[in-house]
């Protein structure tokens, strides 16, 4: 086996310097250590140590009931645990063939795009204060906090919902819930030109992110990177659009492109994200259509004897699931995630070589990284 | 002590359904099949989703051809894993799941290895399978062929043992089995007679 370039400061030469970023650094959102080695300050080569927080969440999901995995899925990313369960609970359904009723679809839809603008908040508010603008993280918290009051009234919880089942959905919406949503949706229209105020044309933001971090659409594809880290480089590639999933497929958006695959256009198309989010969040309430919330399931949860792939475009990019099932025990026999985190850090070393120390936190915050869901 | 019921034998293998016998499989397999001689030793089909079980010597091979042909192009790595199958000789199948951003279909990709056996790395023909592959090594003790950089990822680096494995404690060894395999055995057996009683 190779000795790798940079591996526990174990090589380097006399005019280069190996410093560690991490576990416990504010910036790296989370346990992440980036081992680094400089020449000056400039990055030369960089090697990313994850693990910090592995749960074994996969193991953990072969010896619990298909039920019981739903809410082992809220820990991985927690920013946006609704998500979570609507990719395993749908790659169940898939594998049992379940037909999940078109009122539940609708929901799952509006709450998967309530999670996207709550995450993308966080996104927003963290990258925006490592590139030293506090101000943008207090106003995006604040929205993110009326996103978590509405999941509060839903299903009770702010962080972790357990908020799916298979083939449907636990609980109705509470009553003038969705006046609520659409108040929301008002008062969000408003806060994202407060947001751009503050940064599309802030020249100290572009400073901080033009031309950082620049990728272009092959590389992205090569390195696996997907949901807006790759569209920033141009890649029009939406599962939301390309592999509808939930409601999606009678919703009408648009997928936003960047065109330099820099910082700032993957800052650009996030920002055009929260529009198209809340453009269909208003179409499903709109066109919410009356019935039953959960489909016919079998009392037992028990798949036939096979396996399947499903992914669905979670905030941060493809989330997968790979579930194997034996036929014949009350529990998965293989779960696996593909979790866009972990394959979207993959990039970093390339994309911050011959930039700044500086530069690696603001890039840190560019590939919107969750470290549960990285380490699982 | 009450009776247990009794426990069944670990499952052989996956069920890897072949396709219906009025389905025809997509054009770009059929082209692989000719393209690629004798490499596909079978083809599965389950909940609309085709997966091409290919011989592990033959993988290079095939995926290439995916990766470059112009009527397959599946030039995004979608995923790679594995499964542990511990009754069968070739125990372990690694799986890779392929995503074609130009005509937009999905394709699995898997092969047979034993436990001595090393898979070529696919990291040539896509850079992403890199930490894909070393978590599969990681967790299974797969090892991959020609991979630049196979370490752990998620262990620790001194870590004894492949925890994904079927035959790992879902507990895990824990301090004391690694310093006292007997104590450690007294340990669990009193853990259990407590949870029968």
């Amino acid at each position: 086996m190779e000795t790798p370039a940079v591996h526990h400061g174990a090589m380097f030469d006399t005019d280069e310097l190996v410093i560690n970023m991490g576990p416990q650094h504010p910036s790296t959102h989370g346990v992440l250590r980036v081992v680094l080695r400089l020449d000056g300050e400039t990055v030369v080569d960089a090697d990313v140590v994850i693990g910090y927080l592995h749960r074994g969440i996969e193991k953990l999901s072969e010896n619990r009931s298909y039920t019981q995995v739903i809410l082992l899925t809220d820990r991985m990313d927690y920013v946006a645990a609704a998500t979570n369960n609507v990719g395993y609970c749908e790659t169940v359904e898939k594998l049992m063939g379940i037909e999940v009723p078109r009122r539940a679809r609708y929901m799952r839809t509006l709450v998967c795009e309530l999670q996207r603008i709550a995450s993308h908040c966080l996104w927003l508010g963290t990258h925006a204060m490592d590139a030293g603008a506090m101000t943008v993280f207090l106003y995006a918290f604040r929205e993110r906090e009326l996103i978590l009051d509405l999941f509060e009234e839903y299903c009770g919880a702010r962080l972790t919902y357990n908020s799916m089942r298979i083939g449907g959905l636990p609980q109705e919406i509470p009553p003038g819930w969705d006046r609520k949503v659409r108040e929301f949706c008002t008062i969000m229209d408003g806060k994202l030109v407060e947001y751009e105020e503050l940064l599309t044309h802030n020249r100290i933001w572009r400073e901080r992110t033009k031309g950082i971090g620049v990728i272009d659409g092959a590389a992205a594809m090569a390195i696996g990177l997907s949901g807006p880290s790759l569209r920033g480089s141009g890649v029009p590639r939406d599962l939301r659009r390309d592999e509808p999933y939930a409601a999606y497929d009678e919703m009408d958006f648009d997928v936003p492109i960047g065109l330099a695959g820099d910082t700032y256009d993957r800052y650009l198309v996030r920002m055009e994200e929260f529009r198209q989010s809340l453009r269909i969040i208003r179409q499903a309430i709109d066109g919410m259509p009356e019935g039953p919330i959960v489909g016919r399931v079998p009392r037992l949860i028990k798949p036939p004897a096979g396996e399947t792939y499903h992914a669905i475009e979670s905030p941060k990019g493809e989330l997968g699931f790979f579930i194997v099932s034996d036929g014949r025990s009350m529990s998965p026999y293989r779960v696996r995630v593909r979790p866009p985190s972990f394959c979207n850090l993959q990039a970093l070393p390339q994309l911050i070589k011959g930039h700044l120390i500086a530069d690696v936190v603001v890039l840190i915050g560019s590939i919107d990284i969750v470290l549960g869901e990285v380490d699982r | 002590m009450p009776d247990h019921p009794p426990t069944l034998a670990p499952p052989g293998g996956p069920a890897d359904q072949p396709p219906p016998a009025d389905l025809s499989a997509p054009r770009f397999l059929v082209s692989l099949q000719a393209a690629v001689p004798d490499a596909v030793v079978a083809l599965s089909h389950f909940v609309g989703d085709w997966t091409a079980i290919v011989a592990p010597a033959r993988l290079l091979d095939v995926v290439g051809w995916l990766a470059t042909a112009p009527e397959a192009a599946f030039d995004w790595c979608s995923d790679i894993t594995a499964t542990d199958w511990p009754p069968r000789p070739e125990r372990f199948d690694v799986i890779y799941c392929l995503y074609s951003t130009r005509h937009r279909h999905r394709i699995r990709v898997k092969a047979r290895v034993r436990d001595d056996e090393a898979i070529a790395s696919v990291t040539g023909v896509w850079p992403a399978a890199n930490w894909l592959e070393r978590e599969v090594f990681d967790m299974f003790g797969i090892r991959f062929s020609g991979h630049p950089d196979l370490r752990r990822i998620l262990m620790p680096d001194d870590w004894q043992g492949h925890p994904q494995r079927k035959d790992y404690p879902l507990e895990g060894p824990g301090e004391l089995l690694l310093e006292n395999p007997i104590d450690w055995l007294t340990l669990r057996q009193s853990r259990d007679e407590a949870d029968i009683e």
